[in-house]
């Protein structure tokens, strides 16, 4: 049995999931919360398998829940909003997202796909990994923390590299192999030898060239395809 | 002619069983008046941010009484607020007055 909890500010919204869990031959509820500070508590002594987890919350949004708890179990978000559940896709513990009010059928198509999708094994989770937030830099002996979302490009200039994010550009000593290894793989991309991408920033794409912000970044021929698969074409 | 609230979801969710319909209505009764209120005191102090977290959240009870035009009205209502923006608010002030005469019948 799939071990859940439920957190949710709204009673209506706790009851109506909890009836669908009970229904579910897969799942027990072994808890119900209405705000994410005591649900951490809860897990920070327990273990579970799977959360329902509403995103729009009062002080701490479901998403700030997610990134908070160390090794997350599996997600399924729940929202009356669509265009939150587009950023589930940035975190690999979610592994679906429901719209209030929530279709049976569709509940139990979200159950389903928890068992198919890998689990991030517990103790595994990377620098690299999609809830790391934020990257340390060494600039003349001070580590700057660089919020990873704001990042539009890294550049290998010699022995640097340089981190163009949407304020500010950084010169750190080190290799792009280095950071590649530090940043998301799904959200970095590198799509040229001297060049990694942040694929949320991109503009447009031509030929040879990517737009970011007002710079043109190369596309070397052998990387296209794999920019080409990491984007959503139409 | 304009929709109205009905118990359909609640039915089908519960199939049928009485107990289950009870318990969400219960719960019905005591959350949406709190809803109400919040969004009253924050549309008289003409707090988009707030107002619109109260329409957010009266808009799944809207959903669940299957009042499909009330929902998007509520959506675009709270989209407006988050753009400093009243448009929609009788529209949707004549949805929860539909609710509010619609509950104590239950």
């Amino acid at each position: 049995m799939i071990k859940c909890i439920i957190i949710d500010d709204e009673k209506l919204a706790r009851e109506v999931l909890s009836i669908f869990i009970l229904k579910s031959e897969k799942l027990v509820l072994v808890e119900q919360f209405s705000n994410a500070i005591d649900a951490i508590k809860y897990l920070n002594a327990n273990k579970v398998d799977l959360i329902f987890l509403d995103i729009h919350m009062p002080n701490f949004s479901g998403f700030d829940f997610v990134q908070t708890i160390k090794n997350p179990p599996k997600v399924i978000l729940v929202t009356t909003d669509k265009n939150f559940a587009l950023d589930a896709f940035n975190y690999n513990c979610i592994t679906d997202y429901l719209v209030k009010p929530i279709v049976e059928e569709r509940f139990n198509r979200a159950v389903k796909r928890v068992g198919i999708k890998k689990e991030q094994p517990i103790g595994e989770l990377k620098a690299g990994d999609l809830t790391t937030k934020e990257i340390y830099v060494n600039i003349d002996k001070r580590l700057i923390k660089i919020e990873i979302s704001t990042i539009n490009f890294i550049q290998a200039n010699g022995d640097y590299i340089l981190i163009k994010t949407e304020g500010s550009n950084y010169t750190v000593h080190t290799t792009l192999k280095k950071i590649e290894d530090k940043l998301p793989k799904s959200i970095f991309l590198k799509i040229h030898r001297s060049y990694i991408i942040n694929v949320n920033k991109i503009i447009d794409i031509q030929d040879s060239t990517v737009l970011i912000g007002k710079d043109l970044i190369p596309v070397s021929k052998n990387n296209r395809p794999i920019l080409m698969e990491s984007i959503n074409l139409l | 002619m304009e929709e109205q609230p009905n118990l359909d979801y609640f039915n089908q969710i519960a199939n049928g069983e009485e107990a289950i319909i009870n318990t969400l209505i219960s719960i019905l009764k005591s959350e949406f008046p709190e809803q109400l209120e919040n969004y009253n005191q924050s549309i008289s102090a003409s707090n988009f941010k707030e107002t619109a977290e109260a329409v957010h959240k009266l808009k799944h009870k809207i959903g669940l009484l299957g009042l499909e035009k009330g929902y998007h009205l509520a959506h675009e209502f709270e989209q407006n607020l988050r753009n400093h923006n009243f448009q929609n608010q009788k529209e949707f002030e004549d949805v929860l007055k539909n609710i509010t005469n619609f509950i104590p019948k239950l």
